[in-house]
C-alpha cells in the first residue's frame, strides 16, 4: 500500500530523517516509535504531504507521489489525525462545517446523508454537527477529527500520536474505535507515538526511531515477549513498564 | 508510624468562585503525608495539581481554601501570615513544575541561578556560591557541571532543566517535595534518570515526595502509596504494590482502559463513570 | 430586556436542533457579556445614538443648517438656539446635527474601503510568505514610514480639496497598520493543524484565505477599525480644519471648529460644541472597540 525508500529529510542544516525504508501492506498497521525529535512526525508528514521537501521515494497504491504538488485524488487516499484534538479544528467552524468542508473540496454530493453517516460511525450524536469545538470534550473533537478524516473515504489513516492528548480512560475510547472502523472497513494505519504501550497495542509491526533511522523493525509478539535485536528498544519498553529502581547503575 | 507526619491534610476543600456558581475543584480530601513517595493519580480535571498547589497556598485571591487540618510539620498552614508562608513555600516545601522551560530565568544563566539561590538561602560570598552550585550539580549526577553552569535555559535539554531545577530546590534542603507531573514532558531514556535522582533524595536524605501524575505505571513503580482523585475526591488510597488489587471501580477502570505492553488485550475496557462517585 | 424563561433557556442550552439556533446562542452568549460592561455598553449607546441622529437629521434639527440671517449672527446659546448661532447667523445646533451625517460618512467609507484591502494584503502575505510578502509589507513599510496626517494631508492637497478626496487620503494612511497585523494573524494561524488538515484534503489557496484565515482574523481587524473610527474621525476634522476636507458651507465638524476659531474669545461655542462631539464620539467608539475586544478576541479571557 505504502512504500518509502531511502527517504531523506532536511530542514536547513539538520538532517532530521538519514535513509527510511518502509513497506506497509494493504488492511495492516504500521507503528512508529521514538522519542522526541527521532523525526518519526516528520515521516509521516512526509507521507501526508504536510513536509513538502524531501528526498527518496515514496508510492502509495502503486502510484509515485511527489514532494512538491499532489492531485486532489492522491489527497484523498490518505487522510491524517492529528494529535492535539484542541488545534485540529477550526475554532469558528462547527462540526458540520468542518466535515463537509473535504466534501465540497472534492466534489462529492449527497453532503448531508454522508455527514450524519460520518458522525455514526465515530459514535457521536447526529445534532452534534451544529456545536461549535470549544463544546466538545477532548475526546468527542478527536472523534469530529477522525470523522472528517475518513468521510473522504481514503485507503490510509495517518495518525499522528492520536491519543498522547486525551486521559487514560478517553484514550481507551479512541483506540477501541480506531481498531474497530479498521477491521470494519479494511483500513490501513500508520501509527505515530511516543508510547509503546499504545503502538503495540495497535500494530501488527513496529519500527523503532533513534536519530532519523530506523534501529528495529519487530513484529507486535515480539515488542510483547520481550524478544528484542536492539538495546535501544530494549530500553524503551523497560522505560515504558514503569520505574526500574536498578537503572540508578546506568547513570 | 508513631511520630507526627510530615504533612496531615484533613477534609481539604478548594472552591474556584466563577461567574454563575462556586465551583469545587477539591472537596473533602485527607491524607498524611510522612518521609516516604505518595502518588497522587488523576485524570485531567481530578483535582490532583489543585491539591498541590493548595498545599502552597499558591492560588489567585479569589480562591477559597478551607480545611479541618493542614498541617506541616505541625504548623497550620492555612492560618500562616503571608510572611512565614513564603519562608516556607521554596525553604521546607519544594515544587518541581512539568516544564522547567517555564521556571527557570530564561536571561540568566544556569549557574548564576543557582548561585543566586544558594546566596539568597544560605548567605555565603559569590565565589562560594559558585562552588556550592557545582556540588549540588554533581548530585543530580550532571556530568560535566562546569560546563552546564555556562549554559542559558534554553540551551539545556529536558532532562538537564529539571534536573537543574531539583538541584535548585535541594539547596535548600526542603523537608517536602511536591512533584506535578515532574517527567510528563521528558523521553522515556531521561525520565529514568530524574525518577532515579528523586528516589534517592528521599531515600537519603529523608524527605517526604508528593508525586502528581496521570501515569498509572509510573506511579505504580515510583511511589509506596496511591491516592486516585476523581472529580476532586480521593475515591481510592492504596499501597502501590497493591494497585492491582484496588477495589474502587474507578480505579479498576482506570487500570483496564490502561493499554498495556506485557498482558495484551484485544479491546480495552471503556470506563463507565458513576456519578454517585464524585458526590 | 426581558426575556422570556422560555426563550432565554432555549438560547442557552448547548444541545443545538439546527444551525440557526446555534448561531442565536453564539449571539445572545457575546450579548451577555457585552451587556454586562457598562462602559462598552455606553459607547454603544452613543455610537447607536449618533446613527440615529445622523439618520434622522432633517427631523432632529431645528433649523436649516445653511439658512443664513446676519440679525442673528454670533448670538449665544439659547432657548432658540440651543448651541447658539455662527458668524452667518446660522443655527450651531443644525450644523451639528448634519455634520454627524459628514463625520459618519467618512468613517463608514474609510473602513469599507479600508477593511478589505487590509485583508487582502495581509493575508496574502502572511500565507504565502516568501518573495510576495517581502514585496508586500515593503510596500506597507513605506506607507507606514510618513506621519499619518502628513501622509493625508499631501494626498488630500494632491486630489484637491473635497470629502470624497479626504475619504480616499485617509484610507491610504489607515490601510498599512490593519494589513500588518492581519499578516501577524495570518502567520500565527498558518502552521496550525486545521489549516495542514484543510491543505492536505486539497484546499486551494483562496479557500483557505477566505473561509480558514480571514474569519479568524475577523475579530482583531473589527476591533481596530472600530479604534480607527477615532482616529479616522480626528484626521477628517483636522484635514477639515486645514481647510482640505468638506467644503464651506457643509456642515462638517472639524471645519466647523476652524471656523469658529477667529470668534474664539468672543463666541466660545462655535468651536467647543463641535470640538466637544469630537471628543464623546471619538470616545465613544475607543469604548466600544474595548468591548468588542472582550466579546470577539479568544486571547482575553474565554
Amino acid at each position: 500500500m505504502i512504500e518509502v525508500k531511502d527517504l531523506h529529510v532536511t530542514f536547513g542544516t539538520n538532517h532530521v530523517v538519514r535513509g527510511v525504508d518502509m513497506t506497509v501492506s494493504e488492511g495492516e498497521c504500521f507503528g512508529l516509535v521514538g522519542e522526541s525529535g527521532c523525526g518519526k512526525s516528520t515521516v509521516l508528514g512526509a507521507i501526508a504531504g504536510r513536509v513538502k521537501r524531501w528526498q527518496g521515494s515514496i508510492s502509495a497504491a502503486e502510484a509515485d507521489l511527489r514532494p512538491e504538488r499532489r492531485t486532489l485524488a492522491q489527497l484523498r487516499l490518505q487522510q491524517m489525525v492529528f494529535q492535539d484534538p484542541f488545534g485540529s479544528l477550526h475554532p469558528r467552524h462547527t462540526i458540520g462545517r468542518a466535515l463537509s468542508e473535504p466534501l465540497e473540496i472534492h466534489g462529492i454530493p449527497d453532503r448531508e446523508a454522508r455527514i450524519e453517516q460520518a458522525l455514526d460511525r465515530v459514535g457521536l450524536p447526529r445534532r452534534f454537527r451544529f456545536r461549535y469545538p470549544h463544546q466538545l470534550s477532548g475526546g468527542q473533537r478527536q472523534r469530529v477529527a477522525i470523522a472528517r478524516a475518513l468521510i473522504l473515504e481514503p485507503k490510509v489513516l495517518l495518525l499522528d500520536e492520536p491519543t498522547s492528548a486525551l486521559d487514560v480512560s478517553i484514550q481507551a475510547e479512541i483506540l477501541n474505535l480506531l481498531k474497530d472502523l479498521r477491521q470494519q472497513q479494511g483500513l490501513t494505519y500508520v501509527l505515530v507515538s511516543h508510547d509503546m504501550a499504545v503502538v503495540t497495542h495497535l500494530s501488527d509491526r513496529i519500527a523503532v526511531m533513534q536519530d532519523g533511522t530506523f534501529v528495529e523493525v519487530a513484529p507486535r509478539a515480539a515488542m510483547i515477549s520481550g524478544d528484542l535485536a536492539h538495546p535501544y528498544t530494549r530500553m524503551l519498553r523497560e522505560g515504558s513498564l514503569g520505574y526500574r529502581p536498578t537503572e540508578k547503575e546506568a547513570l | 508510624m508513631a511520630h507526627e507526619p510530615l504533612l496531615s491534610v484533613r477534609n481539604l476543600t478548594v472552591e474556584f468562585p466563577s461567574l454563575h456558581r462556586i465551583r469545587p475543584a477539591v472537596s473533602s480530601v485527607s491524607f498524611d503525608l510522612g518521609r516516604e513517595k505518595v502518588g497522587i493519580i488523576g485524570e485531567s480535571g481530578s483535582g490532583k495539581s489543585t491539591c498541590g498547589r493548595a498545599i502552597m497556598r499558591l492560588h489567585p485571591g479569589r480562591t477559597r481554601i478551607t480545611a479541618d487540618r493542614m498541617a506541616f510539620m505541625g504548623q497550620d498552614l492555612l492560618t500562616l501570615p503571608e510572611r512565614q508562608m513564603r519562608a516556607i513555600r521554596g525553604h521546607r516545601i519544594a515544587m518541581i513544575l512539568q516544564d522547567p522551560k517555564y521556571s527557570l530565568n530564561p536571561v540568566m544563566t544556569v549557574g548564576e541561578q543557582i548561585a543566586e539561590t544558594v546566596i539568597l538561602h544560605e548567605r555565603l560570598p559569590r565565589r562560594a556560591a559558585r562552588i556550592r552550585a557545582m556540588e549540588m550539580l554533581e548530585k543530580v549526577h550532571i556530568r560535566d557541571p562546569e560546563r552546564v553552569m555556562r549554559l542559558y535555559p534554553h540551551e539545556v535539554s529536558g532532562g538537564m532543566g529539571q534536573r537543574v531545577m531539583i538541584s535548585m530546590m535541594l539547596i535548600a534542603k526542603p523537608a517536602l517535595i511536591i512533584a506535578d507531573e515532574p517527567t510528563s514532558a521528558l523521553d522515556v531514556s531521561v525520565r529514568q534518570q530524574v525518577l532515579a535522582i528523586l528516589d534517592e533524595l528521599v531515600t537519603g536524605s529523608d524527605m517526604g515526595l508528593l508525586f502528581i501524575s496521570h501515569d498509572l505505571n509510573l506511579v505504580r513503580s515510583f511511589c509506596d502509596r496511591v491516592l486516585i482523585m476523581y472529580a476532586g475526591r480521593v475515591v481510592e488510597e492504596i499501597a502501590a504494590a497493591d494497585l492491582d488489587r484496588a477495589q474502587h471501580p474507578y480505579t479498576r477502570g482506570l487500570l483496564e482502559a490502561l493499554p498495556s505492553l506485557t498482558q495484551p488485550k484485544d479491546r480495552l475496557a471503556v470506563l463507565q463513570r458513576d456519578p454517585a462517585w464524585g458526590a | 430586556m426581558t426575556t422570556t424563561p422560555k426563550l432565554r433557556a432555549w438560547l442557552l442550552t448547548e444541545d443545538f436542533t439546527s444551525a440557526r439556533h446555534a448561531r442565536a446562542h453564539q449571539a445572545y452568549l457575546s450579548w451577555l457579556r457585552f451587556s454586562s460592561n457598562p462602559l462598552a455598553f455606553g459607547g454603544l449607546a452613543v455610537v447607536v445614538l449618533l446613527a440615529l441622529i445622523a439618520a434622522l437629521a432633517p427631523w432632529v434639527a431645528i433649523y436649516d443648517p445653511f439658512a443664513q440671517d446676519f440679525s442673528r449672527a454670533l448670538q449665544s446659546p439659547s432657548a432658540a438656539h440651543w448651541f447658539g448661532t455662527d458668524e452667518l447667523g446660522r443655527d450651531v445646533y443644525s450644523r451639528l446635527v448634519w455634520g454627524a451625517r459628514t463625520t459618519l460618512y467618512i468613517a463608514i467609507l474609510v473602513t469599507v474601503i479600508v477593511g478589505p484591502i487590509g485583508f487582502v494584503i495581509g493575508a496574502t502575505a502572511g500565507y504565502l510568505g516568501g518573495w510576495v510578502d517581502t514585496v508586500l509589507m515593503r510596500v506597507t513599510d513605506i506607507f507606514l514610514a510618513f506621519p499619518s496626517l502628513v501622509l493625508a494631508l499631501a494626498f488630500s492637497a494632491a486630489l484637491g480639496p473635497g470629502i470624497e478626496n479626504a475619504v480616499i487620503a485617509i484610507a491610504l494612511t489607515i490601510w498599512p497598520p490593519v494589513a500588518r497585523l492581519v499578516r501577524a494573524e495570518t502567520l500565527t494561524f498558518r502552521q496550525s493543524d486545521f489549516v495542514v488538515a484543510a491543505e492536505l484534503q486539497g484546499a486551494s489557496t483562496p479557500r483557505i484565505l477566505f473561509r480558514y484565515i480571514v474569519p479568524l482574523c475577523a475579530p482583531s481587524v473589527i476591533i481596530r477599525l472600530t479604534l480607527n473610527m477615532a482616529s479616522i474621525i480626528l484626521t477628517a476634522a483636522g484635514l477639515g480644519f486645514l481647510g482640505l476636507g468638506a467644503q464651506p458651507p457643509m456642515p462638517e465638524w472639524g471645519a466647523m471648529a476652524a471656523q469658529g476659531r477667529q470668534y474664539l474669545l468672543d463666541a466660545w461655542w462655535l468651536t467647543a460644541v463641535p470640538g466637544i462631539a469630537i471628543l464623546i464620539v471619538s470616545l465613544a467608539f475607543n469604548l466600544l472597540g474595548d468591548g468588542l475586544r472582550d466579546i470577539l478576541d479568544p486571547k482575553h479571557g474565554s
